[in-house]
């Protein structure tokens, strides 16, 4: 009897508490419009259980942030804009005293949100997604495309291709093969800049969602003979694009994927398809990484894990989720050392804490996040940070890390950022802050 | 008794012809409109002006809109939603390139470009019938939205194809809180339904049911089948474009052409056929069903799980919410194949005869 009536008492709790949220005034609250079911599910899931493991492990292992426990509520967007945007006006109500960055983890709500997010003074953090140009802080004050962006990316990814051939990319091919959508396209333009900058040759080939089928694509990648492959995929097209590059006999180890190819849902359903295959990162796979097995063992030791399927620990996504939650917790300290330790941050000051994060290496190695993701160091000018990934290889059983950070061409892609934010300030109607007054 | 319509005398023709010709529908009629121009916006959230009310009166232009088409008209169309996209990037495409151009008139205009390519896209109708035009409506669906992918130009080259939606500014007043924008997408939608619904009781609408009901019969009695059916396109693909707008104006605020996808089609097209096929009312019942109905069991669920004591994470609740979503519209199907409107058709013969039923 007892034993139903106490998990029963914990539920009807959190039901009420879901109705009429009431978060005690020293707990930092976290709205997060999460995706565990539909189309995107699985990645969800890992994302989402990452994070959320993180923000238990915080608060298990030292009380919260500086006695800030940590709270948080999930609404499930099924990464739909519309259920997006719903689930973003439900939570907002609960988010008025204390509120954390929220993450969608899908480019459309982001976008969505933007204007939103900005009146109602909540911070948004696109973590490798989203509304690129926002890097530019003096017109999106409130968004905040943390870590990296596409288009430093591509940069990055073609300073890889660059350093392996001697410094030298004159008169090679490169192939851009990406997903005609929103996504892939964003890039379109650093691989231009990059391609007038290093005089290769790009050929670019759109793929149809979903891209189950591209053999007209790889032949004429065949007929192309390029010297290397960037590959912008999502979903299904990914393990197609590694099978027909074998068919094709195009070696995998000259593809180069950016990071939403690069977890091992994309290269286990290629089987021996994928063995060489390479993608960028942001945040290293694997539990070498000493905060995830940590969290394997505080977490999941107390039986609190967030994950029903615990093998989804360690993996590329998994791991992306707690650098996120990883930059936020960061983000409330760096806030409550401005505002008063010991006291939740509300979207305001939150916003502030995200525009002065300064994340060291030695800071990384403290939290136990050594090499899980790179240094960062934002201001009003540059809401990115970072700019940095790793490239990794699929050897057949696991992702391994064949480049340190590789920065992108900043001077050559932030200011295309800032042209692109002025245009829509121009639309809007917005007048950019000075940068130069913030402190 | 409350719905008696006894002592109510029409004595003119324009009485006898009027909207709604019983004095109860008119007084329930403006009570409604009075609440939900006066009471809601006093009372209402910012949560469900924007969550709840601005999408639930889009989509029920954008169901009215398909209703006109398929339900009066005969002409079933997968094609609902990118109807809307041509609306969305056309106000924002006319937004953008006339200088100092009113919000109402790029509107209007969205609707107007709609409507011409709806009537392109109608012209198989003009040969093709029932499923094998809503094949040839899906044609519509794909190919705009590849259109609007492909060309920059029409996203005003953004890099990612997302646009973006301008302020609304009406005679120097902005329309910035959800409570303002909820107000103007009203004003529209009532405007417009109210059109809809004298149009459906005028030639044109007759013409339509007549050739819903029968073209061969419909053509020999005089109605032109060609006219009256891209006319039927073109009004259905207006009201359609008009939602478009609103819904990138006044909802989301930024749309991306994906967004506008087959799903959304079929949505509106469950729209219509839970809400009643051929009814103005249904429209608005089946966009409150559709999209109402996943909301409050999406905050229903927990609390009942809560009593139970079931440990639901937000995963399982979104599971089981389209089971009884799913579970919910295969009832309403069979115990009333007509639409939610047909309900309240019945409902309101018996409440004219209670408590005297013979």
């Amino acid at each position: 009897m007892k034993k139903v009536f106490k998990p029963a008492v914990a539920a009807a709790a959190v039901s009420l508490a879901l109705i009429a949220p009431q978060t005690f005034a020293a707990d930092q609250f976290f709205p997060i419009p999460s995706y565990r079911v539909g189309a995107y599910g699985a990645n969800g899931q890992a994302f989402y259980g990452g994070f959320i493991d993180y923000l238990n492990y915080v608060n298990l292992k030292e009380k919260g942030v500086n006695g800030v426990n940590l709270t948080w509520e999930e609404c499930e967007t099924e990464y739909n804009n519309a259920k997006g945007v719903e689930c973003y006006e439900r939570l907002k109500g609960k988010a008025k005293e204390s509120a954390g960055p929220i993450h969608t983890m899908s480019t459309g709500i982001s976008y969505a949100l933007i204007d939103k997010s900005a009146q109602d003074k909540l911070p948004l953090a696109m973590m490798g997604y989203g509304r690129t140009d926002a890097v530019d802080g003096s017109v999106f004050p409130y968004a905040f495309p943390l870590v990296t962006t596409y288009q430093m990316q591509a940069s990055a990814i073609v300073k890889f291709i660059k350093d392996k051939n001697g410094g030298n990319l004159a008169g090679k091919k490169i192939v851009y093969l990406y997903h005609d959508s929103a996504y892939g396209k964003e890039a379109i333009i650093a691989m231009e800049a990059e391609a007038s900058l290093n005089k290769f040759t790009l050929v670019q080939i759109p793929v149809a969602h979903p891209g189950n089928e591209q053999n007209a694509q790889w032949l004429k990648i065949r007929q192309e003979k390029p010297d290397y492959v960037v590959f912008w995929g999502w979903g299904v097209m990914n393990q197609t694009a590694l099978k027909a590059a074998q068919k094709v006999g195009f070696p995998r180890d000259k593809m180069i994927g950016s990071w939403w190819t690069g977890s091992e849902e994309d290269v286990i359903p290629a089987g021996d398809a994928a063995k060489g295959y390479m993608a960028a990162t942001w945040n290293v796979a694997g539990k070498q990484v000493p905060v995830i097995a940590d969290i394997e063992k505080v977490v999941y030791g107390a039986g609190k894990g967030n994950l029903q399927d615990k093998g989804k620990i360690g993996t590329v996504l998994y791991n992306r989720g707690v650098s996120a939650a990883v930059l936020s917790v960061e983000a409330i300290r760096k806030g409550q050392e401005k505002y008063g330790k010991g006291k939740p941050l509300n979207g305001e000051q939150m916003r502030w804490a995200l525009e002065n994060l300064n994340i060291t290496e030695a800071r990384l190695k403290q939290v136990g996040a050594t090499d899980l993701l790179p240094e960062i160091k934002t201001s009003c000018d540059n809401h990115e940070g970072s700019g940095k990934v790793k490239i990794q290889q699929w050897d057949g059983a696991k992702w391994v890390p064949v480049s340190g950070w590789i920065e992108g061409n900043k001077a050559l892609i932030h200011p295309l950022f800032q042209a692109s934010a002025k245009q829509y300030a121009k639309e809007k109607g917005i007048t950019p802050r000075d940068c130069s007054k913030e402190k | 008794m409350l719905y008696r319509e006894a002592g109510q005398f029409k004595t003119t023709y324009a009485a006898d012809q009027q909207l709604f010709p019983i004095r109860q529908d008119r007084i329930g009629l403006i009570a409604l409109l009075a609440v939900a121009f006066l009471g809601v916006p006093m009372f209402a959230s910012e949560y469900w002006f924007s969550a709840i009310l601005i999408p639930f009166l889009i989509f029920s232009l954008a169901a009215l809109g398909l209703n006109i088409l398929t339900g009066y008209a005969g002409q079933l169309s997968l094609g609902t939603a990118a109807f809307m996209a041509v609306g969305a990037y056309a106000a924002y495409n006319f937004q953008l390139r006339v200088e100092g151009i009113p919000i109402l008139v790029s509107f209007i205009c969205a609707g107007l470009t709609a409507a011409g390519v709806g009537i392109l896209f109608g012209l198989p109708s003009l040969r093709i019938k029932g499923f094998y035009l809503a094949v040839a409506t899906l044609a519509a669906q794909f190919f705009i939205v590849w259109c609007l992918t492909k060309f920059p130009w029409l996203s005003n080259n953004s890099s990612s194809g997302v646009i973006s939606a301008h302020n609304i500014e009406i005679l120097g007043y902005a329309f910035n809180t959800p409570r303002d924008k909820y107000l103007l997408v009203l004003a529209i939608v009532v405007l417009l339904a109210l059109a809809a619904k004298n149009m459906v009781r005028s030639t044109t609408g007759r013409a339509w049911m007549a050739v819903r009901d029968m073209d061969v019969a419909a053509s020999v009695i005089g109605i032109r089948l060609m006219r009256t059916k891209l006319l039927a396109f073109a009004v259905s693909s207006f009201y359609c474009g008009v939602a478009g707008a609103l819904y990138a104006y006044c909802y989301l605020g930024s749309v991306e052409p994906d967004g506008f996808s087959l799903d959304m089609s079929f949505r509106i097209l469950f729209m219509v056929i839970i809400g009643g096929v051929g009814s103005i009312l249904g429209s608005f019942l089946g966009a409150a069903f559709i999209l109402l109905l996943p909301i409050f069991l999406d905050i229903l669920l927990p609390f009942f799980a809560g009593l139970f004591g079931l440990p639901f994470s937000s995963a399982t609740v979104s599971h089981i919410q389209i089971m009884v979503f799913g579970a919910l519209i295969m009832f309403f199907l069979i115990v009333e194949p007509h639409g939610l409107a047909r309900l309240w058709q019945i409902a309101k013969e018996k409440l004219r005869l209670w408590p005297f039923p013979h």
